[in-house]
């Protein structure tokens, strides 16, 4: 069944009658980003308003894979359930060259984590539990849609934006302006930043259809499939992806000059399609053809205005490192700005975001330019190279590491930037890296590590080390008893993880951000201090 | 068919993948085509083993009858 694209209610903003008291913060654009921004700033107690020009969720499933860290992101977000529930989970990637599978790759091949390394689900369901998840904030978070963003202006110490309603323009006012606007972000354009990059030529036609049977054939369990050079589309790739309600994803590599507008329509469609799935009935739910970039800003805080998602950096799709990215972004933000916004950290802070947010993103632009260089080779000798590693691979290891279909969405390590505290002796997990998960017993039966750290920073403890009690620092302990709570480590998953007789300081966006063989109170505070950017060269104590 | 045994490249493949493409950037066919033929000199040469330099001039030559 197509989804059913209710559109959100439009009350005209108070703004219009009379000047509205300064918010703390605007977002700019209702999309996966700035919804997840607003609920992550509302559990950390800051208020905002977010401005969005449409009246519904993304049209078109969009972002459809979601990965493992994003997962635990949402989860503390509070939508991980719903996600999970109507999300198609999956882990396992198959490459094939024309008929034959020549490489497959796991994704998560370890036991031991609440959530799996992927599931799939349209871009518009996540948008639709995140409106109804920000709804639960009805005091902290004011949802405006039909309300465009139109001009804005940095006044130092706020920015004040324009904003057209169906009822006429009206101005506000807020101390930080976070542009969430897309890949085409007005907000951007308007400052005349910079955002070139690589475009790639190739167009790709991207194709969901519903099905009541599986263009897998038998194959029950999910996977995401990809070929290079298949029978029913020679010379060129395709990416197969299942997804909630009998809906499949298709995307197709097109020739370079293939006309958009003409493939992008029922005619030219429909055969593909038939050309994949054979005589099965299917209905066409959406479709659209793409070219892609890989860009990012060079900074991605500018004084009030502070870039996050797609406005900041766009990817190609291969690697499913777009939303996943803008949801590190905004886990990486939220809890920063809240304590400048606080008045504990000092504004520095923000600039943090900045460095290693920009970095995950060069990552992530590294990756997905490389995947879609390897899809769509440009000279004679890049597809010569292709074609022969494509051979070698149905024989050899080394070759099949080499086929780069994508390589999908991991967490970013933070390690060696200004806010981790380097350990004296090699840690198990590198302070800078996204908390492993592991399998705990607790109080009230079996949970999760990623479930029980509490909100805000916190000092974990592992096996046998004694953990300072620090005014207004959470502690937690794993395999070992104290006045703080404590839960068993059945399976050994969190000791062979973190090691036995470690603590860590813990971020409240889950990275690591110190190690310790035997914590005191003041290696502990030091490295609080450190984190809150009190060590950053502009910040004045 | 014989088998390469060991992936030397994971997990640094794809940079070295990326590499070798840079190497060739705006060269024509025929200077990629020189390019190739050093390259191969040069890693026969860091090699050296001429019973591991002919296996795999084998192993390479088998896939011409495709
Ligand atoms: C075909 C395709 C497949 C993809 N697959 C994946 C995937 O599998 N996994 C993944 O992680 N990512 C994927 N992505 C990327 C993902 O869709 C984007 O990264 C994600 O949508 C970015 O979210 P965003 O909130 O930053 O921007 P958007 O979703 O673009 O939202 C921007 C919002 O801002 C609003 N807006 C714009 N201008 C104004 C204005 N002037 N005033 C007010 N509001 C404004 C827009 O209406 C919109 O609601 C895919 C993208 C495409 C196109």
């Amino acid at each position: 069944m197509a989804y059913d694209y209710a559109p959100f209610p439009y009350t005209a903003p108070p703004g219009l009658a009379a000047p509205e008291p300064r918010h703390p913060v605007a977002i700019v654009g209702a999309g996966p980003i700035g919804l997840a921004m607003a609920i992550d700033l509302a559990q950390h107690g800051i208020a905002s308003v977010v401005l969005d020009d449409n009246n519904v969720v993304s049209v078109g499933s969009r972002a459809i894979c979601w990965a493992k860290r994003t997962l635990e992101i949402f989860d503390r977000l509070g939508v991980a359930d719903r996600m999970m529930q109507k999300g198609v989970t999956w882990k396992i990637g198959r490459q094939f060259h024309g008929r034959d599978e020549v490489f497959a790759f796991d994704l998560l091949p370890e036991d031991g984590h609440r959530f799996p390394a992927f599931i799939n689900l349209q871009q518009y369901y996540v948008e639709e539990y995140l409106v109804d998840r920000a709804r639960a904030f009805p005091d902290l978070i004011d949802l405006r849609f039909l309300n465009k963003v139109t001009a804005h202006e940095d006044h130092n110490d706020h920015a004040r934006l324009t904003v057209e309603t169906p009822d006429g323009p009206y101005t506000l006012e807020a101390d930080y302006l976070i542009a969430c606007d897309g890949a085409g972000s007005p907000t951007r354009t308007r400052m005349g930043l910079d955002f070139t990059g690589q475009t790639f030529q190739e167009q790709f036609l991207i194709a969901d259809i519903e099905m009541a049977d599986s263009p897998f054939g038998d194959h029950a369990t999910p996977e995401r499939w990809f070929w290079f050079d298949p029978p029913f589309h020679p010379g060129k790739s395709a990416l197969l992806h299942m997804q909630p309600d009998n809906i499949y994803r298709i995307d197709l590599q097109l020739d370079v000059d293939a006309d958009g507008r003409a493939e992008a329509t029922e005619e030219k469609v429909l055969p593909r399609i038939r050309a994949i799935v054979g005589d099965k009935p299917f209905r066409l739910d959406w479709m659209s053809v793409y070219k892609f970039r890989c860009i990012k800003l060079d900074r991605f805080v500018h004084g009030r205005v502070i870039f996050v998602g797609d406005s900041a950096h766009v990817v190609s799709p291969f690697g499913a490192r777009g939303g996943n990215g803008g949801i590190q972004d905004i886990d990486n933000l939220g809890w920063k700005l809240a304590a400048v916004l606080q008045g504990q950290a000092p504004a520095a802070l923000i600039e943090s975001y900045h460095e290693e947010r920009s970095f995950g993103s060069a990552e992530n632009i590294l990756n997905s330019a490389r995947a879609t260089n390897f899809m769509t080779p440009k000279t004679p000798v890049e597809a010569l190279f292709r074609a022969e590693v494509l051979r070698l691979a149905h024989d050899h290891p080394f070759a099949r590491r080499l086929l780069n279909s994508g390589r999908l969405s991991q967490p970013c390590s933070l390690a060696g930037m200004a806010l981790q505290t380097p350990p004296e002796d090699p840690a198990p997990m590198t302070p800078g890296r996204a908390v492993a998960d592991a399998p705990l017993t607790g109080p009230e039966g079996d949970t999760w590590l990623v479930r029980v750290l509490p909100a805000g920073f916190v000092l974990l403890g592992v096996g046998a080390v004694a953990l300072p009690a620090i005014d207004g620092l959470a502690r937690v302990g794993i395999a070992q008893t104290g006045d703080h709570p404590c839960f068993d480590d059945p399976g050994g998953f969190a000791r062979a993880r973190y090691g036995d007789g470690w603590a860590y300081l813990i971020r409240p966006d889950g990275h690591v951000c110190a190690a310790f063989r035997a914590p005191t109170e003041a290696a502990v505070r030091r490295a609080l201090s450190r984190t809150r950017g009190n060590d950053l060269p502009e910040a004045t104590a | 068919m014989t088998t390469a045994s060991h992936d030397n490249l994971s997990p640094h493949q794809d940079d070295f993948y990326d590499a070798l493409m840079a190497a060739h950037t705006g060269l024509s066919e025929t200077q990629s085509h020189a390019l190739n033929a050093r390259l191969v000199l040069l890693m026969a040469n860091e090699i050296g083993d001429l019973a591991k330099l002919t296996a795999l001039m084998r192993m390479a030559r088998d896939y011409d009858d495709v």
